[in-house]
């Protein structure tokens, strides 16, 4: 097997994790961190070359009559539980997966390489929990990696359940600040109540298709997705139906619920902003890049299947639809930086979702086997470039606060003079995220938006509309952080660009940013394997600039100087203003829910049952026996008189019984 | 019809058996408790005589009288300074127990009285019993040997001799 | 008038009444002691007057007086070994004060 070493990429992670969580303790703080960058720096250039060989590699093997194929490297049985029933973990190559492969090693890299700097204090000494954090990120990176060469639905859920894992970790990192540890938990338990729905939406899938794998259950015998595989495992539910809808459409909806857990799409988003209380490089690199989109990875890899099922497509597109508007709205009003940009995440992915989502919805099978799988295509190419820039700017975010030790705008205006490169970087970042030709955003963000306009008209202009919101608040941040008004230097220590350790990772990532948009990832990343012919759509792209202009535009007025004006809308809108900046309430709706009908409602009747009636009636047990034996310990007291005198009464008893049954 | 003679040893050894019995229990001087038993032991062995067992009443003078009745002594003067007499017991817990001992005796009373019917059996003709047959039968294996208890009794009485000197040993 | 079996039963239950009463009531030990060989001595002369009247040709009831004399003769000596021991230690020989090794 010419790529049978995709193995190590997987394996050095894993050993990563394992040196380093097992022995770090005993080494120099700065050494594991060196180790782990090394063993990630391996990593990165294996699955680059995997990636490589896999798109461009002489061996065509897997290029079969122009159909790029799915490579399983191996697959071996992990657990027989009987004939049918068995569950292998393996590795699987196919153009996401391979994709997914670079996406993750490069951030991760740049985010081992960025947090030898972040994690230290203004000494420069390691901080505490050095090792851990790194085996955390080690850890972190392996689950990642397995989650997306899984070769199965169940090997996926397992790896989605690590991943979810290792975030609660790093999340947790400052386990000491309250925050930290209650978002922590937040996080957690959103993710396992929607992981929950996923391992039902397994079972009721696997239950009807006898099957975990998806060679056959969306791959057809080209070793691409097939629609017609797809068809035959929808129909292997002969039409069963669960409270009028069809079970698969259920199970696909439930697999769907669990994608939108880790994909913070609403409402399951609430986790996603309180999870920046974990460090910056943790929040670039499982919150904003990688983990966040394995919601997507996990719809892209049903994709057929959710294709033949439209029912549990629409219910993808309109929840990507209005969490992408619901993010966009909330995120401009946002005065934590990391929060906004953690609100920008979610509305990104809402748009990977949505373009996932309509790519389908253009009329059946038809035309999407004529070659109108674009939505599919624009999503995994969003998701390759949004990675990179969303890492690069959470990485900004993170030098900014490491400068000036706070997350809060206020704190940081006119930065730009102080820290050049930082600000050349969140500008890429800006540009990109904004969709401003030539940066990468402005491609897939373009075809994307094609895709939408494909659907229908409403969908497209919507998308764009929230194009231009992303382009207003993105600028927005950076005006308020590097513009606005002069930065009042009240210590010594003014603000700076970072060490090298930490500004090598911003221009490699803003480099990125810049020409990832010239990849070709029509050709590589499409859901069937086969190249997609596209051309730019110039109305499209046309008028999705002018929006990103216009945003920009409107951001520059209000923010660029220091103003009135912003106060002024504040207060004209003031109560637009605090809902969006409440995040609408979902919060408090949430802990309304939680506190008030759950626990109240239902949970603390039932501890009163349990503790009244079920402990009471063991209690009861208890004390009685405690009282019986205290009460006839008195037999026991070891007076031989009293022993014989009642061994006495005993035998005249029975002998008096026994006379008189004899007379009876 | 029995002999006049036998008659009256009988009364006699019964009226000792029981007025004896009484005393042993009942009085307050324990050297005094062990003297009636010594009285209510050699009445026993005047049965095993008048039963014919020759061999038995002389083994009960032997063991009982002479033997067992002296340890008896010797312990009773060993833990008691004399003419002391031992406590009056409370009356409730001589009621007790004279319920429960009079309840006992009551219970096989009646029961000896209404159900034995073979406690009217008169003496029957014994054949000879002498020494050597005693000796044979305790040593032989057969139908009515007795050598596994013989061999049992004198384990039991080799680890009593042994307890008794490990006990009385000085530490 | 013949001496029934009956005859030599009644003194013996006597005799054993009298055991259990002075078991349950005295406090000393050797007293106890004394009541035990009188409920022993009770039970021989069952043995002895049940096989005599009864199995005139057999011998069972007479060797089992015999070995009982051997246990109770062995059993006593025992005991009063142990009741002059724990005198020694304590003091005493009454059951009622012997609670050292109680609870």
């Amino acid at each position: 097997m010419p790529l049978s070493y995709t193995i190590a990429v997987i394996a050095i992670p894993l050993l990563m994790f394992l040196f380093l969580g097992l022995v770090g303790v005993k080494m120099d703080k700065k050494l594991t961190g060196v180790l782990g960058t090394i063993g990630m720096l391996i990593t990165t250039v294996l699955a680059y070359g995997v990636a490589l060989t896999y798109f461009f590699g002489a061996d065509q093997g897997q290029m079969a009559d122009g159909v790029r194929s799915a490579v399983v490297v191996f697959n071996p049985d992990w657990l027989s539980f009987t004939k049918t029933l068995v569950v292998r973990m393996g590795i699987m190559l196919d153009p996401i997966a391979a994709m997914m492969l670079v996406v993750i090693t490069t951030v991760s890299l740049m985010v081992h390489l960025y947090s030898l700097g972040y994690m230290c204090d203004h000494h420069g000494h390691a901080e505490k929990g050095f090792q851990r954090y790194y085996a955390f990120l080690a850890l972190f990176t392996f689950s990642m990696l397995g989650l997306v060469v899984a070769t199965n639905l169940f090997q996926i859920f397992i790896f989605f359940e690590m991943v979810g894992v290792s975030s609660y970790l790093l999340i947790g990192f400052y386990y000491q600040s309250p925050a930290a540890v209650h978002a922590s938990k937040k996080a957690f338990i959103v993710t396992r109540l929607a992981d929950l729905f996923f391992l039902l939406g397994i079972m009721i899938l696997s239950f009807y298709t006898g099957t975990f794998d998806f060679d056959k259950l969306v791959f057809g015998p080209e070793g691409a997705n097939s629609l017609e595989v797809a068809q035959s495992a929808i129909a292997s539910s002969h039409g069963a139906t669960f409270l009028g809808c069809s079970v698969m459409a259920w199970a696909l909806t439930f697999i769907f619920i669990g994608g939108a857990g880790k994909s913070a799409m609403y409402p399951l988003h609430i986790w996603l902003p309180d999870a920046m209380e974990g460090p910056t490089p943790v929040s670039a690199l499982i919150h904003a890049a990688t983990m966040v989109v394995a919601g997507v990875f996990l719809v892209a890899r049903l994709f057929p299947l959710y294709v033949i099922e439209q029912g549990a497509m629409e219910i993808v597109c309109v929840t990507g639809a209005f969490t992408a508007f619901y993010a966009a709205a909330i995120a401009c009003v946002q005065s934590d930086i990391k929060r906004a940009l953690a609100f920008s995440t979610i509305s990104q992915i809402a748009f990977m979702m949505t373009s996932l989502a309509v790519s389908s919805a253009q009329g059946g099978l038809i035309e999407i086997h004529g070659g109108h799988g674009l939505g599919f295509m624009a999503s995994m190419f969003h998701l390759f470039t949004h990675a990179m820039f969303k890492a690069l700017l959470f990485l900004c975010a993170g030098a900014i606060i490491h400068a000036v030790h706070s997350n809060e705008n206020s704190q940081m205006h006119g930065l730009h003079k102080y820290m050049p490169i930082t600000s050349i970087a969140f500008l890429i970042g800006c540009l990109a995220i904004a969709g401003i030709p030539p940066f990468a955003g402005f491609w897939s963000k373009d075809e994307i938006l094609v895709a939408c306009y494909a659907k229908g008209m409403g969908w497209g202009i919507w998308m764009s509309m929230v194009a231009g919101m992303t382009a207003f608040y993105m600028f927005r941040i950076y005006f308020l952080i590097f513009h606005w008004r002069q930065h009042e230097v009240h210590t010594e220590h003014a603000p700076s660009d970072q060490p090298w350790t930490m500004t090598l990772p911003l221009i490699i990532l803003a480099t990125i940013s810049v020409v990832a948009g010239f990849v070709p990832a029509h050709d590589l990343v499409t859901w069937d394997g086969r190249e997609l012919h596209t051309q730019l759509n110039w109305t499209v792209a046309g008028s999705s600039v002018l929006i990103a202009c216009i945003g920009i535009g409107l951001a520059y007025k209000m923010y660029f100087k220091e103003n009135e004006l912003p106060d002024k809308l504040q207060a004209r809108f003031s109560g637009l203003w605090e809902a969006a900046y409440r995040r609408f309430y979902m919060d408090e709706l949430y802990q309304f829910i939680t506190h008030k009908v759950i626990f109240q409602g239902i949970c603390k009747p039932i501890a009163k049952f349990d503790r009244g009636i079920i402990d009471g009636f063991f209690n009861l047990l208890a004390a009685a026996t405690g009282q019986a034996a205290y009460g006839i310990r008195r037999l026991q007291n070891g007076s031989i008189q009293s022993y014989v005198y009642l061994y006495l009464v005993g035998a005249l008893a029975l002998a008096v019984i026994t006379m008189v049954c004899v007379l009876i | 019809m029995e002999s006049v003679g036998n008659l009256i040893l009988y009364f006699v050894v019964a009226l000792v058996i029981v007025v004896c019995s009484v005393l042993t229990v009942t009085t307050r001087q324990i050297l005094r408790s062990a003297t009636y038993l010594l009285f209510v032991l050699f009445a026993t062995a005047i049965i095993y005589f008048q039963m014919d067992y020759a061999f038995l009443g002389a083994v009960q003078i032997a063991v009982y009288a002479g033997g067992i009745v002296v340890l008896f002594v010797f312990a009773i003067l060993l833990t008691h300074q004399p003419g002391k007499d031992a406590q009056r017991i409370e009356s409730s817990r001589r009621v007790l127990g004279a319920v429960a001992a009079l309840l006992g005796v009551a219970v096989c009373g009646y029961a000896l009285f209404t159900y034995a019917n073979f406690c009217g059996r008169q003496l029957a003709q014994m054949p000879e019993l002498d020494i050597a047959k005693i000796g044979t039968w305790l040593l032989s294996t057969d139908k009515f040997g007795y050598l596994l208890p013989f061999e049992a009794i004198s384990v039991l009485l080799l680890a009593c001799i042994i307890g008794g000197v490990v006990i009385a040993r000085r530490r | 008038m013949n001496l029934t079996l009956l005859m030599y039963l009644v003194p013996s239950l006597i005799m054993f009444g009298c055991g259990v009463y002075g078991f349950l009531t005295r406090k000393n030990m050797i007293a106890i002691m004394i009541s035990l060989e009188l409920m022993l001595n009770s039970v021989d002369i069952n043995f002895v007057v049940f096989n005599r009247y009864l199995f005139p040709e057999q011998m069972e009831g007479m060797f089992f007086t015999l070995f009982a004399i051997a246990l109770a003769a062995a059993e006593t000596a025992l005991a009063l070994a142990i009741i002059i021991n724990v005198f020694r230690v304590a003091r005493k020989v009454d059951i009622n004060q012997l609670t050292k090794l109680k609870f």
